[in-house]
C-alpha cells in the first residue's frame, strides 16, 4: 500500500519538476505557483505513504534504502514548505522538487520488502537516531541547493549575462544568509546524529564506536561541515567559496548515504 | 456606443509635427468645449503630451466622428488635413477602449510601461470633467482605464525592471545585497550622473554617503542635499574603501584610481563582505580587472547599459500578459456599454412594473368579494391596473427615448436602471423572456 502511494508522489513530483523546468524558460508567475501547488502536493502523498509505512512496519520505516529515502525526500520537501513560508524564497522549490524527484525515484526502484530488524537494534535510540541525522542531511540539501543558486547568480552577475534566471533569483547576500542558517542548523544535527547513533550503538552491540564505513563517512562529513564552518566564522569564507565548499560537503554526504546503503545494506551494517 | 480616438504619437509622427500638435493644459477648457459645440461629439477628453497628442470622443456616429476630430485638429492648429493625414491614427469602439487602455497602461509608451503617462492621463479625465465633457460613458471608461493600469502594474512585472542607468544601478546592487538598508555609499567625483544615482541609492534606505572630490569644498557643497552625507578628503579615500559597500567612481582622472591589489587587501580586511563598484567615469576611473576578485562585482557604463536592455526586453515579454488583460477588461467594458442601449432598458423598467402590478393583484384578488370575483370584474381590475402602470411610465419612457439621443442620454438610462435596480445583465434579460413566453 504504502509504496503505491509512494508512487504517486513520485508522480506529482514529476509533474512539479516539469512545471518549474516551464517556469525557467517562459518565467511566468503562474507556473511558479502551479509549480508550488503540485509540489505540496506531492509532499502530501509522501507524507502519507511514509505514514503507512511506519503503520504497516509497526516501526520508524528507514532500515531500508526505499524507506529511508522516501522519509528523505519527505523531510527535505517539509522543511523547504517551511522556508517558503517563512523566507517566501519561491525559486528554491524549483531546485528541491527535482531533488525530491530523484530521491523518490530511487526510493521506488529499491527493493519495497519491510525488513525484518534484528532484535539488538531496536531501541528508543533508532528513531532518535534516524530522524535526527535525516532533518541534519534535509538542512544540509537545503543548503546545497541555495549553494548551487548562489554560483549561478553569481556567475549571472560576474560575467553581466542578464536573462533567464537573473530576473527570479534572489539577491545574493540572502542566498548567502540562508546557506550560512541551514549549515547552523544542519551542523549540529549532524553532530546529535554521530553522538546518538554511538549511544545507539552502544546499546545495541556494546560498543560506541566500530569504525564501520558508515560510521566513518559521517566523520568525514563532518570534519568538511565542521571546516566550512570554521572558515566562515573566522576566514571570512562567504559567497562562491563557501558556496562550492558546501556542494562538495553535500556531494561526499549523500555519496555516502548511498553506497554505503547499496553496498551494506541498511541499518549501516550495525547487525553484521 | 459610438466611441472614437484620433490623435498622433512618439511613432507615427516626429516631434516637429506633434510639437504643432499640443495642447497647454492652461488652456485645455477651449478646445474641449469646441469639440462638443462645434463638432458635435457628446463627450470628449484630450490628452497632450510631448510625446503623444489624441481627441478622444463620443460621437453620434463613428466615421463622421473620426473626420470631425481631424478636421477639428488641423482647424484648432491652422494645419492642413493633408499635411496632417499620414500622421494621424484613429481608433473606434472596442479598439478605441482597447488603445485608451494600453496608453494609460504605457504599453504604447516609447519606454513601455513607464508610470507617468497614467498620471497625464488622469490630468487629461480631470480637464474634461472640470469643463464639463465628461459624461457617463468617459467617466465609467476612464475609471475602467485607471482600474486596468493598475491592475496590469500588480498582476505583471512591466514596471519592475530599471530602464535607466542609475536605476540599473541601484537594480544591481539589491541582487547583490537584497536590502540597502544599512549599506554605506562612497561617491569619488560628485558628478550630475553621480548625484542621481546616490539618491535613488538614498532613497532605497542606504544609510551613509562619503563624498570624495578633488575640490573638497564642492563636496561639502554636494552632501548639503544629504542628510546622511559625509566629505572626505579626496587623497584619502582608499582609507575608507574597507567601510563601504558601494562606490561610484565618476571623476575625471585618467589613469585607474582603484586597483586590484588594493582591492583585495580591503576585502581581507572586510572578511570578505561584497563589494559593488559602478564606474560611470570615461575613460574609466577603476581597473576592470577588480571584477575577478572574489565578491566583488564591478559594472561601467556600458554593462549598466546592458542591464538596461535586458530589461527593456523582459519588459517586452510581460507586455504579453498584460494585453491579455486588456482583453479581458474590453470585453467587460463592451457588456457594460451594451447595457446602456435604450431599447433594453425601457423592456426591462416595463417588465420590472408589470411584474410588481401582477404580483399585487394576485395578492389582492382573494381578499375582494371573499374571492367570488365575477371574470367581468377581474377583467376590469387587470384593465384598470394595467392603465395605471401604462400612465405613470408613459412620460418617463418618452423622455428617455428622446433623451437617448442626447448628449447626456446614457446618463439618463443609467440613473433609471439604477432607480429602479434593474438587471441589465444579458443572461438574466434573457431568463425573464423566457418566462413570459
Amino acid at each position: 500500500m504504502s509504496s503505491i502511494i509512494l508512487d504517486i508522489a513520485v508522480l506529482l513530483y514529476l509533474a512539479s519538476t516539469g512545471v518549474y523546468t516551464a517556469f525557467f524558460f517562459t518565467r511566468k508567475d503562474r507556473l511558479l505557483t502551479t509549480a508550488q501547488y503540485i509540489l505540496i502536493g506531492g509532499f502530501i502523498v509522501n507524507s502519507a505513504a511514509v505514514l503507512a509505512r511506519w503503520i504497516e512496519a509497526g516501526r520508524i520505516p528507514a532500515t531500508t534504502l526505499h524507506e529511508s529515502l522516501a522519509l528523505f525526500a519527505f523531510i527535505t520537501v517539509s522543511l523547504y514548505i517551511i522556508a517558503l513560508f517563512r523566507y517566501k524564497q519561491r525559486v528554491l522549490g524549483a531546485f528541491v522538487a527535482p531533488f525530491a524527484l530523484i530521491i523518490s525515484i530511487i526510493a521506488v526502484f529499491m527493493p519495497r520488502g519491510i525488513a525484518p530488524l534484528s532484535p539488538a537494534l531496536v531501541s528508543y535510540w533508532l528513531p532518535v537516531h534516524i530522524l535526527i541525522a535525516i532533518a541534519g542531511n534535509a538542512f544540509f540539501a537545503l543548503a546545497f541547493f541555495l549553494s548551487v543558486m548562489y554560483v549561478i547568480q553569481e556567475r549571472h552577475l560576474k560575467q553581466r549575462n542578464f536573462k533567464g534566471l537573473f530576473f527570479v533569483m534572489p539577491s545574493l547576500e540572502t542566498l548567502d544568509e540562508l546557506n550560512y542558517r541551514c549549515l547552523q542548523i544542519g551542523f549540529p544535527l549532524l553532530t546529535l546524529a554521530i553522538v546518538s547513533g554511538a549511544i545507539w550503538s552502544q546499546n545495541a552491540v556494546g560498543s560506541y564506536w566500530l569504525w564501520k564505513p558508515r560510521q566513518i563517512w559521517s566523520l568525514i562529513t563532518w570534519f568538511l561541515y565542521a571546516a566550512l564552518l570554521h572558515g566562515r566564522l573566522t576566514a571570512g569564507w562567504r559567497g562562491r567559496k563557501a558556496a562550492i565548499f558546501s556542494g562538495i560537503a553535500f556531494a561526499t554526504l549523500v555519496g555516502a548515504f548511498i553506497l554505503i546503503n547499496l553496498l551494506l545494506g541498511g541499518a549501516h551494517g550495525l547487525a553484521r | 456606443m459610438n466611441l472614437v480616438i484620433v490623435g498622433l504619437n512618439h511613432k507615427t509622427s516626429p516631434v516637429e509635427i506633434r510639437e504643432k500638435l499640443s495642447f497647454p493644459a492652461d488652456a485645455i477648457g477651449v478646445p474641449l468645449k469646441k469639440l462638443l459645440s462645434n463638432y458635435g461629439l457628446n463627450e470628449a477628453v484630450i490628452l497632450s503630451t510631448c510625446n503623444r497628442v489624441e481627441a478622444l470622443g463620443i460621437a453620434p456616429d463613428m466615421e463622421k466622428g473620426v473626420w470631425q476630430i481631424k478636421r477639428f485638429l488641423s482647424d484648432f492648429h491652422n494645419i492642413p488635413l493633408e499635411t496632417l493625414d499620414e500622421h494621424l491614427y484613429s481608433h473606434c469602439g472596442q479598439d478605441a477602449v482597447g488603445h485608451l487602455f494600453r496608453v494609460a497602461a504605457g504599453l504604447d509608451s516609447m519606454v513601455m510601461g513607464e508610470p507617468q503617462i497614467l498620471g497625464q492621463v488622469k490630468d487629461s479625465y480631470g480637464h474634461a470633467v472640470q469643463f464639463n465633457t465628461a459624461g457617463v460613458v468617459v467617466n465609467k471608461l476612464y475609471h475602467k482605464a485607471f482600474q486596468v493600469a493598475k491592475r496590469i502594474r500588480t498582476e505583471t512585472k512591466i514596471g519592475e525592471s530599471a530602464v535607466s542607468v542609475s536605476f540599473a544601478a541601484v537594480e544591481l546592487a539589491r541582487k547583490i545585497f537584497g536590502t540597502l538598508e544599512g549599506k554605506s555609499v562612497m561617491l569619488l567625483g560628485a558628478g550630475e550622473m553621480a548625484e542621481l544615482a546616490a539618491k535613488h541609492l538614498v532613497n532605497s534606505g542606504v544609510k551613509e554617503l562619503l563624498v570624495a572630490n578633488r575640490t573638497y569644498e564642492r563636496a561639502v557643497e554636494f552632501v548639503k542635499g544629504f542628510s546622511c552625507g559625509t566629505a572626505i578628503m579626496f587623497r584619502e579615500f582608499p582609507h575608507y574603501l574597507k567601510n563601504v559597500d558601494i562606490v561610484i567612481a565618476s571623476t575625471g582622472a585618467t589613469n585607474f584610481i582603484i586597483r586590484p591589489e588594493e582591492v583585495l587587501e580591503v576585502m581581507r580586511e572586510r572578511r570578505q563582505r561584497p563589494m559593488f563598484f559602478i564606474d560611470i567615469a570615461v575613460p574609466r576611473n577603476i581597473d576592470p580587472l577588480i571584477n575577478n576578485v572574489d565578491n566583488v562585482y564591478l559594472y561601467d557604463v556600458d554593462d549598466l547599459q546592458g542591464v538596461v536592455e535586458a530589461n527593456i526586453q523582459e519588459r517586452g515579454r510581460e507586455a504579453e500578459t498584460a494585453e491579455k488583460i486588456i482583453e479581458e477588461e474590453i470585453e467587460r467594458f463592451d457588456r457594460w456599454v451594451k447595457s446602456l442601449d435604450v431599447v433594453p432598458t425601457i423592456i426591462a423598467l416595463r417588465r420590472s412594473f408589470d411584474a410588481i402590478r401582477k404580483a399585487e393583484l394576485e395578492k389582492a384578488l382573494p381578499l375582494i368579494n371573499g374571492g367570488n370575483l365575477s371574470d367581468k370584474g377581474k377583467k376590469a381590475l387587470e384593465a384598470m391596473t394595467a392603465a395605471i402602470v401604462n400612465k405613470i411610465l408613459h412620460s418617463p419612457v418618452t423622455h428617455l427615448k428622446k433623451e437617448s439621443h442626447k448628449v447626456e442620454g446614457d446618463l439618463y438610462v443609467d440613473a433609471v436602471q439604477k432607480l429602479f435596480d434593474l438587471d441589465m445583465n444579458p443572461d438574466a434579460m434573457k431568463k425573464a423572456q423566457n418566462n413570459e413566453d
